[in-house]
């Protein structure tokens, strides 16, 4: 975390400049694209964009050099499903953005919009930054209706403007959950999420949404306006899934409206139908680690789910956490220990996520023209014992502290001095 | 009871004055005392069996000996259930079974002290929700043990994860959430086939939120000043109980022929406490609550064994050591209340660091499968801040501590010639991610081995189910 000035200084250079030309040189570079991992690379950046990864060790006139040899160089971390910018604390400490309970907008959920209640001051954009992720995908995580409204990519950049992309999918659960919240039962979530979908299509114009025309849907006009762009393959449609069972029903619901984007989410036991959902063209964003049976609808769970996915040609995404989502790299390290290939994993915290919601300008990749938001690692990101040392986001590095960094200095110190802990700072 | 007693004695003092021949009559009667009522300690005693193991000795492997020493291209050999000997080369001896471990490390298992295995199994379904009677605030008379179900597949996947021995705590809803029980990691019918033998029992307490919570709209506490009146009222009946059979027993003594004081399960519980012979280990997150009950501790003169959580220990280190009071903490957790919200990555180095007992613990059966994973990034934060801990003194935190903390440590915790053989075999340094649990082995048994899938165990629950004996 605070080896940002040794960098420096092995580089000769001083830290207060932040150069708008940055040559990161030597590292072990994943680039997400299709240079694939680059033993020992030069990243260049100008202003806030990536110029070039190429092999060559030379650093062009005018760029800023930053040593990394014998470190890694990876796009910034993507948060393939989070509630950042929407929770601080998530029990007992007041409102939580992250969970919605009823509303005279809404009746079958879609219409609600986390883009509005996105806090960039949040602690844990700062805790989850020093550690390399740099921007996220954030959803509601617990709703009383059936959809979980519509989710937002942010920067975690801590930027006044971190909305990337507001509206940016809709969430649905179909599994235990979900089937509880919905008639408590399967047999009534399907048929309610088929006549939400259904309704959506029906729709053409504006004006069969106008107040003054008579509308009887099972959703309200806001929640109609919400599904369009699901329906129209716009955005992505997150389906929460486990069981096989339920995940087929996601593969024959994609086959109805073959348009819909679908993304299957959670997935513990994806990998009994990885053939087929490969063939559907779903991708599956997971927590790999899951190997327990938490209910009826999780028998199969298996920490060798990422392994068989990527085997099947899924395209899988990591990281499904929100004040721990730093932890998406040991997640993804334990997805390689049960046999996904290294290359798999990163690419499942990167440049999957990023296509899964189309991230703009080229985020989750280091390639020609992509926004810069970069990691150097002290070494292998998935190694639990290696850390983010520099993170550039847009161009920019960013400060290594936090919070916790700051709380951490405070009572190191005052195990040193004594000193009353508040006057230290 | 005892008072009524006391007046008859009285009544046969005068009867003896006045009339003398009924005093011989009492006299004898006096003499003759009823059977003396004692308190069984044990009454689920351990029914644990080894698995059978041969001698093995496992060559050119590094060795974390759990107690702050490490050899490189060691040796370790064991039999009969007990390490025999360990060095950099030792005699092979004759028959002995003989594992090649170049490239691989040899640790001593791992010990969670904080795990709900068995209370709160999987499926986590209503039906199987056995960790906290929530029915009032003070239930020292609940046993965890008699919640524990054995057939919880995840006692299974811990032991994939390396952990030998385990203690299985109540939940954190009450002041005092009832007895913990430890458990080998060995799968069984039974609890008491799991039993760790002669292990003293533990008993949760609760600071904080939790209790404030559950009771806060159900008669109290409802602040965590009504938590500390529970604790102290609850401390103070355990004295005036414990003072009761204290009676008895001199009386009894004497001669005498007492009432026995009535049996109440909640009281044996704090009594055994007050007598130190059963260990309070306590959910507490916050350093200002922690610096309280140790003054609780104090006030009624008994010890407490660990703060579960400690999510600020790292602020009060040198209380910690001065009061000779381990923290059991998890690497990273924060955030999801507000008494988590100061968690930092380094919280368990800077106990260690202050001279304090640090333990890493999981309170959760995805963590419990890799504590060697929290462990790493405990160590690597803690030298990433300036606190250099080698590996082989931060796997104190995994085994020797924890063992302490449970009374344990007399058996099991390091590699040491005579103790039992709980130890496991990684593929790699277990301070990588990529490191896996290749043999397990515990009392010398080998408990788990990943080449071998005959060894994994399968819960009942899981039989004939989908995904049967699958890599988990």
């Amino acid at each position: 975390m605070k080896s940002l000035i040794t960098i420096c200084l092995l580089a000769g250079l001083s830290c207060s400049v932040a150069a708008e030309k940055l040559a990161i040189v030597g590292g072990k570079v994943f680039t997400g694209s299709e240079q694939g991992t680059l033993d020992s690379a030069t990243v260049l950046i100008d202003n806030n964009k990536i110029v070039t990864v190429t092999t060559s060790t030379e650093v062009p006139e005018g760029y800023t050099a930053i040593d990394a040899t014998g470190k890694y160089v990876t796009p910034g971390l993507i948060g393939a499903y989070t509630q950042l910018g929407l929770v601080e604390v998530s029990s007992s400490a007041g409102t939580v953005d992250a969970s919605v309970t009823e509303s005279l907008v809404s009746s079958t959920g879609a219409a609600f919009d986390v883009s509005y209640a996105i806090n960039p001051d949040s602690t844990l954009m700062a805790i989850s930054r020093v550690e390399g992720v740099t921007s996220a995908v954030t959803g509601i995580s617990r709703s009383a209706t059936l959809f979980k409204g519509q989710g937002a990519l942010i920067t975690l950049s801590g930027a006044s403007d971190s909305v990337l992309k507001a509206r940016a999918f809709v969430a649905v659960d179909v599994g235990n959950y979900g089937a509880e919240a919905n008639g408590g039962s399967r047999a009534a979530v399907w048929v309610t999420l088929n006549e939400a979908i259904s309704e959506a299509v029906q729709v053409t114009t504006a004006a069969q949404l106008s107040p003054s025309s008579d509308w009887h849907g099972i959703n309200s006009r806001a929640d109609v306006k919400a599904l369009k762009p699901v329906v129209n393959g716009t955005i992505p449609l997150l389906i929460f899934a486990d069981r096989a069972a339920d995940i087929r029903q996601v593969i024959s619901f994609k086959k109805r409206y073959p348009k819909i984007k679908v993304v299957l989410v959670k997935g513990m036991e994806a990998w009994r139908v990885a053939d087929e959902l490969a063939k559907a063209d779903i991708p599956v964003i997971i927590d790999p680690e899951f190997n327990l049976p938490g209910g009826f609808d999780q028998l199969g769970a298996t920490l060798a789910n990422a392994k068989r996915l990527e085997e099947a040609g899924v395209m899988v995404a990591i990281g499904m956490e929100t004040h721990n989502i730093r932890l998406a790299t040991q997640h993804a390290g334990n997805a390689v220990a049960f046999g996904m290939s290294w290359d798999a994993a990163m690419a499942a915290l990167t440049v999957n996520p990023a296509q899964i919601f189309a991230m703009p300008d080229g985020l989750g990749t280091l390639k020609k023209g992509a926004q810069a938001d970069v990691v150097i690692w002290s070494g292998d990101p998935l190694e639990v014992s290696e850390a983010a040392e520099m993170v550039i986001i847009n161009g920019k590095q960013v400060e290594m502290t936090s919070r916790q960094i700051k709380l951490q200095q405070r009572y190191q110190q005052r195990a040193q001095s004594e000193q009353a802990s508040q006057y230290i700072r | 009871m005892a008072t009524t007693l006391r007046q008859l004695s009285v009544t046969a003092a005068c009867c003896c004055a006045l009339l003398l021949s009924a005093c011989a009559e009492e006299k004898a009667e006096q003499a003759e005392q009823a059977p003396k009522v004692t308190i069984d300690k044990n009454p689920f005693p351990s029914k644990y069996q080894p698995l059978p193991g041969e001698p093995t000795v496992i060559t050119g492997v590094t060795i974390l000996d759990g107690i702050g020493n490490k050899i490189e291209n060691g040796m370790v050999y064991f039999s009969e259930g007990k390490i025999a000997a360990i060095g950099e080369t030792l005699d092979i001896p004759a028959g002995a079974t003989v594992i090649d471990g170049t490239g691989k490390w040899v640790t001593p298992g791992i010990i969670d002290v904080h795990s709900h295995l068995g209370v709160y199994p999987n499926p986590s379904t209503h039906s199987h929700s056995d960790g906290n009677e929530a029915v009032k605030p003070v239930t020292a008379n609940v046993w965890a043990e008699h919640s524990v179900w054995p057939q919880d597949p995840g006692f299974g996947r811990a032991l994939a994860g390396g952990v030998t021995a385990l203690q299985i705590l109540p939940g954190s809803a009450n002041l005092f959430g009832g007895r913990s029980v430890v458990l080998k990691n060995v799968p069984h019918r039974t609890m008491q086939e799991m039993k760790f033998p002669e292990a003293p029992y533990g008993l949760k307490m609760a600071c904080g939120e939790n209790p404030k919570r559950v009771y806060g709209k159900k008669g109290g506490p409802s602040t965590r000043m009504g938590n500390v009146a529970g604790y102290r009222q609850a401390w103070a009946d355990a004295e005036n109980y414990r003072r009761a059979w204290e009676r008895y027993e001199a009386e009894y003594e004497a001669g005498k022929n007492p009432k026995p004081p009535k049996r109440d399960l909640n009281l044996d519980t704090l009594m055994g406490v007050l007598n130190d012979e059963i260990r309070v280990h306590m959910h507490c997150y916050r350093a200002d609550e922690m610096a309280v009950m140790m003054d609780v501790m104090k006030e009624f003169g008994y010890q407490i064994y660990s703060f579960q959580h400690g999510v600020e220990a790292y602020k009060i280190g040198d209380l910690l050591a001065e009061n000779n009071v381990c923290s059991a903490m998890w690497a990273d957790w924060w955030g999801f209340k507000m008494e988590a919200y100061d968690g930092i990555r380094e919280n368990i180095p800077m106990v260690h660091q202050a001279g304090a007992c640090a333990i890493v613990h999981s309170d959760s059966d995805l963590g419990i499968q890799r504590l060697n994973q929290e462990a790493a990034k405990a160590w690597s934060d803690g030298r990433r801040a300036g606190l250099e801990i080698s590996q082989q003194d931060a796997w104190t935190w995994l085994s020797a501590n924890p063992a302490k903390s449970l009374g344990i440590f007399d058996k099991t915790g390091s590699l040491e010639v005579g103790k039992n053989a709980d130890l496991v075999l990684w593929s790699a340094n277990p301070f990588s991610t990529y490191a896996r649990a290749d043999k397990v082995y515990i009392d010398g048994g080998l408990a788990f081995d990943l080449a071998e899938p005959s060894t994994w165990p399968v819960a009942d629950f899981e039989l004939g189910q989908v995904g049967e004996g699958d890599i988990k």
